[in-house]
Formats: C-alpha cells, sequence, structure tokens
C-alpha cells in the first residue's frame, strides 16, 4: 500500500517561497498529474517526495509513514527524469539492474526482472547498448524500464515526454498510460501540457504559484474550474472570458450584450456582481455547425475576422462584446473573413467567475 | 604556357606556405633527434668528437641491458612514478571533492592550490633537502620536540627513506594538477545521474563508487598521461636532494643519463638510454591514451 499524502508543504529556498503549503492525498494506485505554467513548483514538489529536496515546513508521507527525513533510497520510490539522466558508462542492461544490484539482489534475479522489463518496453533488441547509442525515445524508454525493475511502491515522473517530438511523444503518452494499467502503481506525474494531464490522469491537480488551484478527475477539472486560471489553463484552445454585470438572470456584457444567465447557475448570483463569463470556443458555433443544437442558448450575430480550416472543423475568430474570442465551427464548410453568421452560445456549458477574486460563483 | 604557369604556381602556394613550418620543425625536431639516435650507434664521447663517426652498431644497446645499474634506475623510475601517480591521483581526487562541496571562497582555494606549481622543481628540491637535513631540518626537529624521537632520522641518507622524502617532495608539488583537472571534471558532471542514483537506492559512497568516479575517470587519465611525462623525465628534484645518492640508490633514469653522458663523457651510451627512456614515456602515454579513449567512449550520452 502506498499512498502518498502531503500535509502543509512547504518549500523555500532562503526568503524565497516556492511551494506554500500544499495538502494532497494520493490514493494508492492512483495516477495524479501535477500541472501548471513553468515554475509553479511542480519539480520541487515531486522532488520533496523523492527526497531529493529538503522539507521546509509539513508532512509529506509514504503508505502512512513520515519520510521528511529520510533519504531517497529509503523511500522506495522509483523517478524519471525529464533528461533521462542514464547512467553514460553502463549499457542499457546494467542502467535497468544497477538499483537491483545495489539493492544486492542475485545475478539471476537480477538478469531474470531486467529481461522482464525489457519485454514490456521492447528494449530487448537493445540490452547491450550505452546511452550515447540510443534515440531519445528510446533512452526514454530505458529511464522507464529502470524505474519498473525495482517494484517500487510509487512512479514519479519529471515531465518525462518533454524532449520528444510531438509524434513520438504521442507514443510514449499512450504507453505511460498502457504501463499503468499492466504494472498498477501509485503515480505522480509531473507536466505542464495539458493534454497529458487530461489523458493520463486519474486525478489532475492544477498549481499556481506555489499553490494548488483545484484537484479532481480531468472531467470535473474540464468541466468545472473552480478559477480562471484552471479555466484558461485546461483545454485547447482556451475559453473565451468576457467580463459583465449580472441584472436580475441577466449578464449584461461590456458592450451592452445580454446573454441569460445560466439555469444551473441563477441560485448563485446576485443582481450587480461584476463577473466573467467563461465559455469554450467548442460552445460558440455558427447555428447548424455546433456539437449540440438543443438545450438552453442564445443566439447572436457577429463577424468571422480569420478562419482556420482544420479539415472536419474551423477555428473561427471574431469580436464578441468588443473582445477577441475563438469560436469552433464543426463540419467541412468554408467561411471567408468578413462574413457575418448567426452563432449560438450554449449557455448550459458556460460558467460565470466573480471578476474581483476569479473564483467560479458555485464557490461561493 | 603561361597559364599554365600559373596554375603550377597556385598549385604550389599551400606547400610554400607550410615551408617556413616544416623546416622549423626538421631542424628543431628531426635533426636533434637523427643525431642523438646517430650518436647512439656510435661510441661519441664528449672529449673526443672524432667518435662520432665510429659506427658501432647496437653495441651502447648491448651494453646497457647487460648493465644491472640501468635496470635498477629503469624499474626504479617505474617504481616512482607508479607510487607518486597514484598517490597523487588519491589525494588530488581528496581535495578536488572537499573543495567542490565549499561554497564560500572556492575561488581562493582553487588560486592557492596553484601554488606548488608556480615555483622551479629545482627550489623546490632546496626547499626540501632542507626540511629533510638530518641536523638542522625541521621535519627531524619537530620529531625530536614532539618527543617522538630522540634521533636524528636520515631522511637523506637511508636509501629507502631518501626514495620517501623524494616522493614525498614530488607529491607536494604537483598533487594539485590532480585536483585542478579532477575539480573540473566535477564541475561538469551532470547532477541528474547522480540524483537517480540517490532514488535507485544508493548511499553517498555507492553514488560516488558507482557514478562519480567512472565520471570523473577520463579526467584522471588526462592527468595521469600528462604527469607521466613529467614523472618520467624526473631529473632536478633528485640531483637537487640527493644527486641520486646515496651509492645510486636513488638513481633515476635521467640522473643516470645525466652522469653517464656529462660526468663520465660517454654520451653516445646516454642517448642509448635517453632513447629507452623515451619509449618507455611514449608506452606509458599509449596506455593512458588507451583508457582515455575507452573512458571516453560513453560520455557522450551524459546528459
Ligand atoms: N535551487 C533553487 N534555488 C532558488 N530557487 C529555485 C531553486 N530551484 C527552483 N527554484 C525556483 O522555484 C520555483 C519553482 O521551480 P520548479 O522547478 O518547481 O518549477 P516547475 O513548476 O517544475 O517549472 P517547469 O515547468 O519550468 O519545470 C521557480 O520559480 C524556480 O525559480
Ligand atoms: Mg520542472
Amino acid at each position: 500500500m502506498a499512498e502518498i499524502t502531503l500535509e502543509k508543504v512547504v518549500k523555500r529556498y532562503g526568503a524565497l517561497g516556492v511551494v506554500h503549503g500544499i495538502d494532497l492525498t494520493i490514493a494508492h494506485e492512483e495516477f495524479v498529474v501535477l500541472v501548471g505554467p513553468s515554475g509553479c513548483g511542480k519539480s520541487t514538489t515531486l522532488r520533496m517526495i523523492a527526497g531529493l529536496e529538503d522539507i521546509t515546513g509539513g508532512l509529506v508521507k509514504i503508505g502512512g509513514q513520515v519520510v521528511n527525513d529520510l533519504p531517497p533510497r529509503k523511500r522506495n520510490i522509483s523517478m524519471v527524469f525529464q533528461n533521462y539522466a542514464l547512467y553514460p558508462h553502463m549499457n542499457v542492461r546494467d542502467n535497468l539492474g544497477f538499483g537491483l544490484k545495489i539493492a544486492g539482489q542475485s545475478p539471476a534475479e537480477i538478469a531474470r526482472r531486467v529481461t522482464e522489463a525489457a519485454d514490456i518496453l521492447g528494449l530487448v533488441p537493445l540490452l547491450d547498448r550505452t546511452p550515447a547509442e540510443l534515440s531519445g525515445g528510446q533512452r526514454q524508454r530505458v529511464a522507464m524500464g529502470r524505474a519498473i525493475v525495482r517494484n517500487p511502491d510509487a512512479f514519479l515522473f519529471d515531465e518525462p515526454l518533454s524532449n520528444l517530438d510531438a509524434k513520438l511523444r504521442g507514443q510514449m503518452r499512450a504507453e505511460i498510460k498502457k504501463l499503468h494499467q499492466k504494472v498498477r502503481t501509485t503515480v505522480v506525474y509531473v507536466t505542464h501540457d495539458q493534454v497529458e494531464a487530461m489523458t493520463l490522469a486519474d486525478r489532475i491537480v492544477v498549481m499556481k504559484d506555489g499553490n494548488i488551484e483545484q484537484v479532481g478527475t480531468p472531467m470535473e477539472v474540464f468541466n468545472h474550474p473552480l478559477t480562471t486560471f484552471v479555466a484558461t489553463f485546461i483545454g485547447s484552445p482556451p475559453m473565451n472570458l468576457l467580463p459583465g454585470t449580472i441584472a436580475g438572470q441577466i449578464v449584461r456584457l461590456a458592450d451592452g450584450t445580454e446573454v441569460p444567465v445560466p439555469d444551473r447557475l441563477q441560485r448563485f448570483v446576485r443582481d450587480g456582481m461584476a463577473v466573467q463569463l467563461g465559455i469554450r470556443p467548442d460552445d460558440i458555433s455558427p447555428v447548424g455547425h455546433g456539437l449540440s443544437q438543443d438545450g438552453p442558448g442564445a443566439e447572436v450575430s457577429l463577424t468571422v475576422d480569420l478562419a482556420e480550416p482544420l479539415g472536419m472543423e474551423s477555428l473561427i475568430y471574431t469580436r464578441l462584446a468588443g473582445q477577441e474570442v475563438q469560436a469552433k465551427l464543426y463540419g467541412p464548410r468554408i467561411v471567408a473573413p468578413g462574413e457575418v453568421l448567426a452563432f449560438r452560445l450554449a449557455l448550459d456549458r458556460a460558467h460565470l467567475f466573480d471578476a474581483a477574486s476569479g473564483k467560479s460563483v458555485r464557490a461561493h | 604556357m603561361i597559364r599554365a604557369l600559373t596554375t603550377r604556381r597556385t598549385e604550389m602556394a599551400p606547400f610554400l606556405l607550410l615551408l617556413p613550418a616544416v623546416a622549423t620543425m626538421l631542424f628543431v625536431v628531426a635533426l636533434p633527434l637523427i643525431f642523438s639516435l646517430w650518436t647512439s650507434l656510435t661510441p661519441y664521447k664528449l672529449t673526443k668528437p672524432n667518435t662520432l663517426y665510429d659506427f658501432i652498431g647496437l653495441t651502447n644497446y648491448v651494453r646497457i641491458f647487460g648493465d644491472w645499474d640501468f635496470w635498477e634506475a629503469f624499474l626504479r623510475t617505474i617504481g616512482f612514478l607508479t607510487v607518486a601517480l597514484n598517490v597523487e591521483f588519491a589525494l588530488g581526487l581528496g581535495i578536488a571533492l572537499l573543495i567542490n562541496k565549499i561554497t564560500w571562497g572556492q575561488r581562493g582555494l582553487r588560486t592557492i592550490m596553484m601554488f606548488p606549481m608556480m615555483f622551479s622543481p629545482i627550489l623546490v628540491g632546496f626547499q626540501f633537502k632542507f626540511l629533510f637535513n638530518d641536523h638542522i631540518g625541521v621535519v627531524n626537529n619537530a620529531l625530536q620536540s614532539l618527543g617522538l624521537t630522540n634521533r636524528a632520522i636520515p631522511w637523506l641518507v637511508d636509501a629507502k627513506l631518501a626514495m620517501f622524502s623524494i616522493t614525498l617532495a614530488e607529491v607536494w608539488m604537483s598533487t594539485s594538477i590532480f585536483a585542478i583537472l579532477l575539480l573540473a571534471g566535477l564541475f561538469a558532471m551532470p547532477r541528474d545521474p547522480l540524483e537517480a542514483a540517490k532514488v535507485d537506492g544508493c548511499n553517498a559512497w555507492q553514488v560516488f563508487r558507482h557514478i562519480t568516479l567512472p565520471f570523473l575517470m577520463p579526467f584522471a587519465y588526462i592527468a595521469m598521461a600528462i604527469r607521466s611525462l613529467d614523472v618520467a623525465r624526473a631529473y632536478d628534484l633528485v640531483a637537487v636532494m640527493t644527486d641520486g645518492g646515496p651509492a645510486g640508490r636513488t638513481e633515476l633514469l635521467w640522473t643516470l643519463i645525466a652522469r653517464v653522458g656529462y660526468d663520465e663523457a660517454k654520451m653516445g651510451q646516454a642517448n642509448a638510454m635517453a632513447y629507452v627512456s623515451t619509449i618507455l614515456s611514449i608506452l606509458f602515454t599509449w596506455y593512458f591514451y588507451r583508457k582515455l579513449v575507452a573512458a571516453r567512449r560513453y560520455m557522450g550520452g551524459a546528459e
């Protein structure tokens, strides 16, 4: 059993606070992804779990045991580094077996487990090469193999795919997911790529400036972002945010355009409240070209500024309430700049955020 | 016709431009080499210039290979080299590891560390000769004051102690070369594999043994290649401290060569010895270079 718990974990470098007291519980065999922009403290958090970084305050527990003062080798975790961190002077076989050798396993046992891991990851033909003789993707696989041979309580990944090209990244992402299904273990995975976060995670932890903004399943985080930061960080292209004011059951946008407050949010708003209306590009579509035609909606007519055809869909840049917004057109239809179309806003999937705090009105 | 000439001239241009360099090399390197090789095949004596034209084949080589004094100096040189290089490597590694740990005052220490290298070996020799002098030397004085001995230990007179003293002077003078090169290696060392090893279960010693040391070895081999050339031609320290004595018990190849060549004026024979010594140096360099190439082969994937 390896549940990982962080309680009020703080990291400071001298006077500079980097992680500001985060609480997080990662269940046994759960795949948790820490995601956030560069410099938000993801790696630092992961390295505190690994024992590579001192913990300034709070507690880190693995399997119920406080590990604050344990060196990495006593935590029974494996880590995959962004730069692979293979041992340059050892061939693939020795890289994979190094941890077992240090643990004092018999050569026969080491050979058996190395072969097993190499089999899972397709490394058998490469066992006698040195890291210098491998491609980036192969190195990444060796790094993963090195992590799994030891049967650790938890895997820690620090942006393992960010050095790979887009195609390979997609492949390796799928391999990591398969691997987790085969070798069920607790995983903490750091990335700043929200696609990786969405596809891999059982639960996503969105971080910003050393704080946790939101924790939830990918669908929760996507469908119910708690803050404007999460709303714009998760999902691509990002959610459009339009400032406005509540007037009864109406949101009045900056230019006077009026949009009804979505039914499910009505009980959260007060008259005169300054808000931001959040609506994803997927939910602003020309009539007849949207994801859904029914449910509550509002129609506005907008002028196309720019259209980017992507095949089965097009990304449309237009202006709404004096602000540039992105919209999606589904179906193979060509639109020209300057064309005026009737757009439908799917309000059942729209969000309202308090303009001052940036928090979802539901959170009040 | 004129065209043909100009093309010829442009073709020749690179060779013409290289000529001064080639000529200098011939004059400075090749000529002395050939000359000394020739003299090693003659009974050339400095006092009888005419002997230079007496070709005697390999007689000089046969003679030195049958000469026990030569073999003793030869083996002692190898022993001296082995001990000095290993001690310097071990000490240099220790110093480099310590300095690498310090965050404050590192620059200053790095400079101070170079001091021994700034002194002429002859002066270092004199200094150690005084330190180890059995009557007035600081070493004996200190030992006696501390009550560790009441004898005057003959540091430079007893054969074994004299070799020890010379080695100590050599180590004092040159450990910093190892320290500096190994420190450079430590600075260049990627951090990730060290962390990976810690997570993989290594304690501090195991990280050092399995990751740091293999990474540093190429730097150590560079230092050893340089130093093996240096130590194999050691002359000044020994000449000053013991002059190969007592009774030839600290004689190294080059002190012997100098003695045979200048004191006994047997330049032909001395040059034969010098050639053997040169071949020895080449062998050492080749050996360390091979080790270096082998160690470097995998370093491409360090990051
Ligand atoms: N050794 C250090 N000394 C001082 N500040 C540091 C140190 N290491 C990291 N930081 C700071 O801590 C903050 C968080 O760093 P961290 O590496 O955790 O970011 P990250 O979320 O992993 O970002 P990225 O996506 O770029 O890897 C950064 O602002 C960084 O500048
Ligand atoms: Mg990072």
